[in-house]
């Protein structure tokens, strides 16, 4: 047993831990010690929990046995899941936190004088109105990145789902949920919390429906943001620094991480989440002029041999390379072109893949040292001096139209500038449209030579061709 | 007159928000998947509050109502625990220099 003044201490240290775990992020090098001050905050949360309590009858031994559970089916999860299965990981993740807040939520209103909040039916209007916000966010947090998971899965297509009304059935659920909590405070009663929350999976879930696949990366960061205004609700009513510290920072760090993915591509916060984008064809009429035009493709002994004599190469991944699972081919065939002393780097878009620093996790798990991966604008100017751009499995972010054409949806999106490469090598499948449903000049240009196959396979024959 | 505890505790969260702001510009673009999985992993402190619903309940019943949604949000996070801090050492392993690799 130890004091509640001595516990909130030790609820400090453990929330400046976590900001320091944050802070380890800020380069490579320290982001491993960054990871063991987390671990250890969190380990002293817990103690300190058990030892506020001092409850160590029979059910400290089921919570032990519980935690043992949950722990092993999540390092087993850790151990075994593909990187490239990372963002609907991560989505996964989300939603057990978010579900995690909605049953403290539920337990502290079933419960109040464990935590003194007061009695059942008579419960202090401050802590009925944050578990009832905590509750909320937590519900949409967990049902939206349900929504998320199935998507980046492929459980459910990718495809935007969009009805009339939407955003005006949103908007009122929306109201809908701050009048019923007002109506809580007054009435105390425990149908409209249950209501409140099944109000809240449902607006989770039809937020994100609406929200297509390469928005995912906004999506993703979005949830995350939420996951930390839940905790930090929670928070509040449980009077706890660790969880309030935890809530914010993870709250602001989502939300940072939203902002830069939607200025990535240049598109508003507002127009991700209200969804839609890709779906309507009002482009099809210039695409299909756009069909006419000659494009010039090749093969593996091509490309290859189009590499071996160039000084520079500059690789330009995207999400195609995720769903090919081509990062240790690539790899391979980037230390053949090394041994032909050609200089070559990464250039990553941040919007490539389907989670914030997607590609820089296949890079780095294929073996490529992080030096030589670059962010657009440390390496956008390279090009220009460059012989050949690798475009593999990305798309929209290389299309030049963006800089162009002002009619276009991704106008003023920044872009690689791959183009001003003497040569651009485009592996694709096909000539289809990428996520922005819009063609892609590039492939039109004389300097660009198409690669059509699966980016995997394509690599391979490229490294057998560099022998 | 006395000020509201709670107005302390929101400035702490205030104050952390705007921590959090700082720190989070300064996470370097190639490890945002790492920061994703790392906040979520600290957002499963919440498990704080889980265990205070299993454990703090004055009542002789191990399975009160209350309590048995504290075991169950401590399995989620403990899940995410574990899970989420592991699979960031996994990442985390994974990045290195140039030099390193010979």
């Amino acid at each position: 047993m130890i004091s509640s003044n001595l516990s909130a201490i030790f609820y400090l240290v453990s929330g400046i831990l976590f900001i320091l775990a944050l802070r380890g992020l800020s380069s490579p090098d320290t982001s491993r010690q960054g990871n063991y001050f987390g671990i250890a905050g969190m380990i002293i949360a817990i103690l300190v929990t058990f030892l506020s309590i001092g409850n160590f009858s029979s059910s400290f031994l089921y919570v032990l046995l519980l935690l043992f559970l949950g722990g092993s089916i999540g390092a087993f999860i850790a151990f075994k899941i593909p990187m490239t299965a990372m963002p609907e990981l991560v989505a996964g993740f989300h939603s057990l936190v978010g579900l995690a807040a909605v049953f403290v939520a539920i337990a502290a209103f079933l419960n109040p004088e464990v935590f003194n909040l007061g009695i059942v039916g008579n419960i202090k209007l401050a802590s009925l109105i944050e578990m009832s916000i905590g509750a909320a966010v937590g519900a949409i947090t967990f049902s939206g990145s349900i929504i998320a998971f199935l998507k980046l899965r492929g459980l459910m297509s990718g495809a935007p789902i969009t009805f009339l009304g939407q955003h005006y059935l949103n908007l009122i659920l929306g109201i809908g949920i701050f009048v019923l909590i007002f109506y809580l405070c007054k009435t105390q009663s425990e149908n409209i919390f249950w209501t409140v929350i099944t109000i809240s999976f449902l607006i989770g879930v039809l937020l994100i429906i609406p929200i297509g696949g390469a928005d995912m990366p906004v999506v993703i960061s979005m949830l995350n943001s939420y996951s930390g205004w839940a905790a930090a609700g929670i928070g509040f009513t449980l009077e706890n620094t660790a969880l309030i510290i935890t809530g914010a920072l993870v709250g602001s760090s989502g939300a940072i991480l939203s902002y830069i993915m939607c200025k990535a591509m240049n598109r508003s916060f507002f127009s991700v989440i209200l969804g839609g984008f890709g779906a309507d064809n009002s482009q099809s009429d210039i695409k299909s002029k756009k069909d006419q035009k000659p494009v010039k493709s090749g093969n593996a002994e091509d490309a290859a041999f189009l590499m071996k004599n160039a000084s520079s190469v500059i690789i330009v991944p995207g999400y195609g390379m995720a769903v090919a699972q081509a990062q240790h081919a690539l790899r391979e065939m980037v230390d053949k072109l090394k041994k032909n002393d050609i200089k070559v780097t990464y250039a990553i878009h941040p919007v490539a893949g389907r989670m914030p620093g997607h590609m820089n996790v296949l890079l780095a798990e294929a073996n490529v040292p992080y030096d030589e991966v670059f962010e657009l604008e440390d390496i956008n100017n390279d090009f220009a001096n460059s012989d050949v751009a690798f475009v593999i499995g990305a798309n929209d972010v290389t299309n030049p139209v963006a800089k162009t054409d002002p009619k276009s949806p991704i106008f003023g999106m920044p872009v690689l500038d791959v183009e001003k490469c003497k040569s651009v090598l485009f592996v694709k499948r096909s000539l289809s449209p990428g996520y922005a449903g819009i063609d892609n000049e590039l492939f039109y240009r004389d300097n660009t030579l198409m690669l059509f196959a699966d980016a995997k396979k394509m690599t391979e024959d490229i490294v057998k061709n560099l022998d | 007159m006395e000020i509201d505890p709670f107005i302390f505790r929101f400035s702490i969260f205030i104050l952390s928000i705007f921590v959090g702001y700082y720190v989070v510009w300064s996470v370097t673009p190639s490890l945002h998947t790492p920061l994703m999985s790392v906040t979520n992993a600290i957002s499963s402190v919440i498990i704080v509050g889980a265990i205070i619903a299993a454990l703090a309940s004055t009542s002789e019943n191990d399975f009160s109502s209350s309590s048995i949604f504290g075991y169950l949000a401590i399995i989620l996070a403990a899940v995410n625990i574990f899970g989420g801090f592991l699979v960031t050492q996994r990442m985390l392993q994974m990045y290195k220099k140039k030099k390193d690799k010979k």
